[in-house]
């Protein structure tokens, strides 16, 4: 049970982040919390009905997660080329 | 040579095809090829004539199948070719007054810089017309129908530089669209009731009818007689042949006198099973004619204009031709009679009246001719003889024919001969004042114009005229017409006649077993005495007496005729004006309602888009919020619903 208070302590700090932080990469890491905390979570539904579906689902958001460090990294440090910036708010190209 | 007939089509529209298509290359030959093609025509039809004149009586109504052309579904419509009597008869008609009028264009269009389109027009017209009189099927019979309606429109409005013939064409096509939908429906309803729309399968499907009567033969027959009207100008749909006249005159000779006119009478005729099975719908045929031709000869009475007064006359005759089919059986025969003998001789009329125009600087207003006599004799020898015939002096064509239908409108039971025998003979008498009128200010009186200026005095409203008989070109056409005027009656009536000719078609009669209410010696001399008083009234007005050269003010009837007895107005106001509001109601119902509607749709579109892109505005961290935020909705919904 403390375990599934940690995961949503750790998913409010990375949403917070997210939400908050303008720097992109900061953000970038607030993500990554909110993946790994509900890669807590999951382990501990699985230790407590005593299944394995959680921790293969958690594997699966740990590759998801590796290939989307890949992908947003590179669109970070591209964007960093273009506009010398790392913020997110600066780049609002699609502004209705 | 029967099944080779459809030559006589062929010829004249690959020539009218090819003088349009080679343009002003064929300017110099171009009318000689078209009168040509026309002849060639004749041959054809006169061989095929003789062809079936060999045969035996029994065997006359030939079927010459040509091809499928619309196999669709229940409805398969082959193209083919009626030969009998009444079509070849037409044919006749048609193709031979046709040549004549053709060589007399060469003369009358000499002029014209245009001459070869002319040319073209005319072939496209005789090319259609014998479609119209040749088809198997009222599906083909449309197609000439409409053929001869555009011909008609192309060469009414052949001076379409001048904007009233233009317009004047333009009338002529929407009243002539107003019977042919009638000719539609009519169609539509064989086709419904009979499964096809050939005139065999037509008559024999009428023939297996046991009701008499049936209110779809009733509809069949008044919308085929709507479509008689429009192209036959008759009352309601005869405001357009007055101004019909815009034209050239060969033109209103061969189409609006000779033979086009004439096609709502051949529709009647050829469709008389349908007619004959449906008496009231005969009614009103008879009705119609007998109102036309008192119509069409009151307006003939009152116009200045020799051709729109020409154009009256020729209304009021195929009234007499509309009545006697409405007859049934016992008419049938004596209306095509009547349409032979009147396309020779209305026909010699008008290119009398073409010729006078053409010495006369193309005046048109009879009230400043007069004593053309002397300087054109073979147009006054012409149009005398025609002026005889249409009268139905004794021995002249129009005797025999005429006559015939008013013994025939004499026939019959209650009110109705009465009636109708009536009015045929006030009609001969009124057909004797207009055109002893006609004649009498035209050729004799004195001189309505100078030829010298210096003669004019002060005030004189007389042109000056330097009037002259026309080149033989011209001439030799009116002789050959006057001719027929003169002996096509007798000749016709010889033996058993154009009566017996036409029996396969139109039913034996024993006229002998339906005599006319009033002895036949007694209608013929109060004919005849009708005939004597009408000149005599005319002569008494236009030949002794001068003729003013402005118009009096006239009676309230001669000011009604002069106006077509208001038959614009009433058009005008029955149709166009409510037709006009009706219109402008609909644009602004479409402006209100539906393009509001489809604008509305738009503005709201364009509305919530401009609502909706504030929330596009560029910020990752809003959009995140927004997802988190409808995340917890969701989650917290979901949680509610569970509970």
């Amino acid at each position: 049970m403390h375990y599934l208070v940690l995961s949503s302590i750790l998913f409010t700090i990375g949403a917070v982040t997210v939400l908050t932080r303008r720097n992109a990469i900061l953000a970038f890491m607030g993500v990554e919390l909110m993946l790994n905390s509900c890669n807590l979570a999951l382990v501990t539904f699985s230790r407590v009905h005593g299944q394995l579906t959680g921790q293969v689902m958690a594997f699966y958001v740990m590759v998801v997660a590796a290939a989307e460090v890949v992908v947003g990294l590179a669109i970070i440090v591209s964007i960093y080329r273009a506009r010398r910036t790392v913020s997110v708010d600066e780049p609002s190209l699609l502004k209705g | 040579m029967i099944e080779y007939s459809w030559l006589a089509i062929a010829v004249p529209l690959a020539s009218s095809g090819l003088l349009l298509l080679l343009g002003r290359r064929s300017n110099a030959w171009g009318h000689l090829l078209a009168t040509v093609a026309s002849a060639a025509s004749f041959v054809v039809g006169l061989l095929v004539l003789l062809e079936v004149m060999g045969r035996p009586v029994a065997e006359r109504v030939i079927d010459v199948p040509l091809y499928d052309w619309l196999p669709a579904g229940d409805l398969s419509v082959e193209a083919g070719l009626r030969i009998d009597p009444l079509s070849l008869t037409f044919v006749m008609l048609i193709t031979f007054v046709g040549t004549l009028i053709h060589v007399y264009s060469i003369g009358y269009m000499a002029h014209d810089r245009a001459r070869r389109r002319f040319f073209a027009y005319l072939n496209l017209f005789v090319a259609a017309m014998l479609v119209l009189v040749m088809a198997d099927s009222y599906a083909l019979l449309f197609v000439g129908w409409e053929g001869v309606g555009l011909a008609s429109y192309l060469l009414i409005g052949f001076w379409n530089f001048h904007t009233p013939n233009a317009v004047a064409a333009k009338k002529a096509f929407v009243m002539n669209r107003v019977g042919d939908m009638g000719l539609i429906v009519a169609m539509g309803l064989l086709f419904a009731t009979f499964g096809s729309v050939s005139f065999a399968d037509v008559d024999a499907g009428v023939a297996a009818l046991s009701t008499v009567n049936s209110p779809m033969l009733i509809a069949t027959g008044l919308m085929l007689l709507l479509g008689a009207c429009g192209k036959s100008a008759q009352v309601p749909l005869q405001a357009w042949l007055g101004d019909a006249m815009a034209g050239p005159t060969p033109v209103s000779a061969l189409i609006h006198a000779a033979t086009m006119v004439t096609a709502g009478v051949y529709l009647i005729v050829r469709s008389a099973s349908i007619f004959d099975a449906a008496p009231t719908a005969q009614l009103v045929v008879v009705v119609i004619g007998a109102v036309t031709l008192l119509f069409g000869a009151g307006v003939a009475c009152a116009k200045d204009d020799i051709k729109k007064s020409l154009a009256g006359s020729t209304m009021s005759q195929i009234g007499y031709m509309v009545l006697a089919a409405g007859l049934g059986p016992i008419g049938y025969a004596f209306a095509i009679f009547h349409l032979v003998t009147h396309g020779f001789f209305k026909a010699g009329l008008f290119l009398g009246a073409g010729s006078v125009m053409h010495g006369m600087g193309d005046d048109v207003d009879m009230r400043r001719y007069g004593a053309l006599r002397k300087f054109m004799v073979v147009t006054w020898l012409t149009f005398g003889a025609g002026w005889l015939a249409i009268m139905g002096v004794p021995p002249f064509a129009g005797f025999y024919s005429k006559d015939k239908i008013i013994e025939a409108a004499f026939v019959g039971s209650g009110w109705q001969p009465w009636v109708l025998g009536t009015v045929t003979l006030v009609g001969a008498g009124i057909t004797a004042f207009y055109m002893s009128r006609m004649f009498f200010m035209t050729f004799t009186g004195k001189a309505r114009w100078v030829d010298n200026a210096d003669l004019l005095g002060p005030d004189d409203r007389r042109p000056v005229r330097h009037p002259h008989e026309s080149p033989a070109v011209m001439t030799i056409p009116m002789i050959v017409l006057a001719i027929g005027a003169v002996t096509l009656g007798f000749l016709l009536s010889l033996g058993d006649g154009i009566v017996g000719w036409l029996e396969p078609v139109t039913g034996h009669v024993d006229h002998e077993a339906h005599p006319p209410v009033l002895p036949v010696p007694v209608i013929m001399g109060v004919s005849l005495a009708l005939v004597a008083v009408g000149i005599l009234l005319a002569w008494r007005q236009y030949g002794r007496n001068p003729v003013p050269i402005t118009p009096p003010t006239g009676s309230v009837l001669t000011r009604a005729a002069r106006q077509d007895f208001y038959g614009d107005a009433v058009n005008e106001a029955v149709f166009q004006r409510p037709g006009q509001d009706l219109s402008r109601t609909l644009v602004y119902a479409d402006t209100a309602v539906v393009d509001g509607a489809i604008r509305g749709a738009a503005e709201g579109t364009v509305g919530l888009g401009q609502a909706l892109r504030k929330l596009q505005n560029g910020m990752v961290r809003s959009y995140g919020l927004m997802i988190l935020g409808g995340f917890v909705l969701i989650a917290v919904v979901l949680h509610f619903v569970r509970m």
